[in-house]
């Protein structure tokens, strides 16, 4: 297991720490917000994310990418959880690229892996239906229809899914088991309702009623495409998590430093350094887990699925953390809108229930593992 | 790496070959353990066969060198054979604070002529040593000790009350930290001292712990003799030496000490109904712990390979301490949690003795010896988070 950068992989963190810090921080966020922004995100630096080739970072190099794999999309998740930007690299670039990689339909693949890596595509996957991550619980349909398919149900939290040029969507077969099928959101039937949540970020509630699809529609079926896509979903939100939760943390260290009261700087107070040095060692074991579960997936380990998900409870658990020290200590100014802190909580928020939250994943856990 | 690869191979074999089937169950106590020593003894022919085997392979102490009753081993080549032991759940053949602690010390700080005094005995288990740090009011602000360490031209003359001294009442010489110098700081004016503790004026009485055990001495030194050649590294300057050999005692201590995971033990306490504990409550704190464990064991793992490539511990070593022992405290709670009644027996053969019980509580010393979870926390915020005043 690599549990230390190689020197490519050091150099493209080098890269998204410069990109990221300069193309896409807080404030450009706060921007999108404030104009109420029709996308969400900036379709420019979307672009420009294309162009370094972070948007085909897992993608095959015959079809546009640079197939550097999970620890280097890690790595640009971990940069944007650091900065909050806004792009549609998990949906497009993480979600759907290995839902189409997973595939066996190679014309479907060779075409849209292409428009992904190039920035032309963006695409959402449509995965849960109600309040909770519950991918066991899918009651979309897709019902034989001729040569195609007709998909009838609700899906939520389709994370980009009110601008998707393309929906990757997860619907029971009339063997009841799991296929992913490519829609396209302008066919009769879909209905898009654009959410925009907490964090500022989109997602959408889609219906779809009696959607009539080709049979050339179904990417793949069964557990395991499914579980693939879940795997590297759930790797890169810890990774996006990691950076969130470590820029939350060491945000409040620095401002601990600074503030005073009772004539001294707070920071000098046992109580605060006690939970911040905590903090600390919580988010050490945060990036030691957000690296084997990436690993893990690079090296087709077999205990990559069990990594993905142990990752994605402990860094929702250590973000969390992190999000709530950070406000506490910041006091007052914590629950301004002028002060960051409150930004990072919101989006930590989202990420700690995308894909499963850590009770989720706990409870999995121990059903795995027969207790 | 087909070097490696080849060493594990011939590791791998030579401990098929050579470990005795009995030297592959894990021990219940430390007593059970062959310490080495003057007066150690064997508990069973195979133990004495496997710790000569091991001995004269210089696998006692396998990364030192040869020279030093070792084996020369490097840094992956030990991992390897650390790896092909557990691999076979084999015994260590010689647990010893002299291998763990004084060793380690020795080469860094002694002179040629203390490690091959010293080293050589240590690997071949015929000297076993107990550690003299803490005292009745030093424990956690250890750098306050007071045992003094009187010139006297050729020898010392120490007098003083260690505490916490780790088997003193077995072991055959002690490394010792005293004070040689009051003037400077609480810092200034320690030094780091060998000494047997046959010698004159030298007394241990055991400690009864919480467990009912006593695996640590209160240590009294009345006119003690210290030639001055025991004398380790320079005289003031004992605590560099403290501090690097309380590094290497915390990576120890944050070792998880169970052999089988815990769900497992769990499941085997309480059964299951349906597949699942029976307490829905106690079942996702279980699985939380052992998400967190997977974790440190992955930080361990991590820090294992950033070292490797140069880097230093440093201060992470009180981040991996800290959070080891609070992880087996916790485990230990839960385990407690699931065995319920079974868990309270105390000394039927049923419960092994009571051996649930007995562990859970010495489990609490973790977080207290080798410095205490809060001085692991001020240290983080000193060197890492860099506080002001911590």
């Amino acid at each position: 297991m690599a549990l230390v950068l190689n020197e490519d992989e050091v150099m493209l963190k080098e890269t998204a720490e410069g990109f990221f810090a300069n193309k896409a921080p807080v404030t450009a966020l706060r921007k999108l917000r404030d104009e109420r922004d029709e996308t969400g995100f900036d379709r420019a630096l979307w672009a420009e994310m294309a162009d370094m080739g972070f948007a085909g970072v897992v993608v095959d190099e015959d079809n546009g990418g640079v197939d550097m794999g999970f620890m280097a999309a890690g790595l640009l998740a971990e940069q944007m959880g650091r900065n909050l930007s806004a792009s549609p690299f998990l949906s497009t670039s993480v979600l759907a690229v290995t839902a189409l990689r997973a595939s066996d339909n190679a014309e479907q693949k060779a075409k849209w892996l292409s428009a992904i890596s190039s920035g032309e595509a963006v695409m959402a996957v449509a995965l849960d239906e109600g309040a909770k991550h519950n991918p066991a619980g899918i009651q979309t349909r897709a019902e034989k229809s001729g040569n195609g398919f007709k998909i009838s149900g609700a899906k939520a939290m389709v994370i980009d899914g009110h601008v998707a040029d393309q929906m990757i969507v997860a619907a029971r077969m009339d063997d009841d088991q799991i296929g992913l099928f490519l829609v396209d959101p302008k066919t009769s039937g879909v209905d898009v309702e654009r959410t925009i949540m907490v964090d500022s970020r989109n997602a959408a509630r889609v219906e779809f009623d009696n959607v009539e699809v080709t049979g050339e529609a179904l990417l793949g079926a069964g557990d395991e495409v499914l579980n693939k896509v879940l795997s590297a979903g759930r790797a890169v939100v810890a990774a996006e998590l990691l950076g969130a939760g470590g820029a939350a943390f060491e945000s409040t260290v620095a401002y601990i430093k600074e503030r005073k009261q009772f004539g001294k700087i707070i920071g000098e107070f046992q109580s605060l350094q006690h939970r911040a040095s905590h903090l600390y060692s919580e988010y050490q074991l945060a990036r030691s887990a957000v690296m084997a579960s990436l690993s893990a997936l690079d090296e087709g380990d077999e205990m990559a699925s069990k990594y993905c998900a142990m990752a994605k409870a402990k860094l929702a658990s250590f973000a969390r953390l992190a999000a709530q020290e950070g406000v506490q200590m910041h006091g007052g100014v914590g629950m301004t809108d002028e002060y960051d802190i409150g930004l990072y909580m919101k989006r930590i928020r989202v990420l700690q229930e995308l894909l499963g939250d850590a009770s989720y994943h706990s409870d999995q856990l121990a059903a795995q593992n027969n207790y | 790496m087909s070097d490696l690869k080849q060493f594990r191979a011939e590791t791998r074999a030579w401990l098929a070959e050579n470990c005795p089937e009995s030297m592959r169950a894990p021990v219940k106590s430390d007593k059970e353990m062959y310490w080495g020593g003057r007066r150690g003894t064997f508990k069973s022919e195979d133990q004495k066969v496997w710790f000569e085997r091991m001995r004269d392979k210089g696998w006692t102490a396998p990364s030192w060198d040869e020279k030093y009753g070792g084996a020369g081993l490097n840094r992956a080549q030990e991992q390897i054979l650390k790896q092909e032991m557990k691999r076979i759940n084999a015994r260590n053949p010689l647990p010893s604070f002299g291998i763990w602690m004084l060793g380690p010390a020795l080469l860094k700080f002694g002179s040629e002529e203390q490690k091959l005094e010293y080293l050589p005995p240590i690997a071949r288990g015929e000297i076993r040593w107990c550690q003299g740090y803490s005292e009745p009011g030093a424990g956690s602000d250890l750098a306050s000790l007071a045992t003094k360490a009187e010139d006297k031209g050729d020898h010392y003359l120490v007098n003083g009350q260690k505490v916490w001294t780790s088997y003193a009442d077995q072991a055959d010489w002690i490394f010792c930290l005293v004070r040689t110098d009051n003037s400077g700081t609480k810092h200034q004016g320690i030094s780091f001292v060998l000494f047997d503790m046959e010698s004159e004026g030298v007394e241990a009485r055991p400690i009864k712990l919480i467990s009912g055990k006593s695996p640590f001495c209160e240590t009294f030194f009345n006119d003690v003799k210290v030639p001055k050649k025991n004398l380790v590294g320079e005289e003031g300057q004992g605590w560099n030496i403290a501090k690097y050999l309380l590094t290497h005692e915390r990576e120890m201590i944050g070792e998880s000490p169970l052999s089988r995971s815990l769900s497992e033990m769990a499941v085997q306490q309480t059964g299951t109904v349906d597949g699942k504990l029976p307490d829905a409550f106690l079942r996702g704190k279980i699985a939380e712990a052992e998400i967190d464990d997977w974790a440190m064991s992955m930080t361990m793992a991590r820090m294992l390979a950033e070292a490797k490539a140069g880097a230093s511990l440093g201060a992470n070593s009180s981040m991996l301490k800290y959070y080891g022992t609070e992880l087996n405290k916790r485990k230990f709670e839960l385990l407690m949690d699931a065995a319920g009644h079974d868990g309270l027996e105390w000394e039927s053969e049923r419960s092994e003795e009571g051996n649930l019980a007995r562990t859970w509580l010495r489990t609490k010393g973790n977080s207290i010896e080798g410095g205490t979870s809060e001085v692991q926390l001020n240290i983080i915020s000193k060197h890492i988070l860099q506080l002001p005043g911590a």
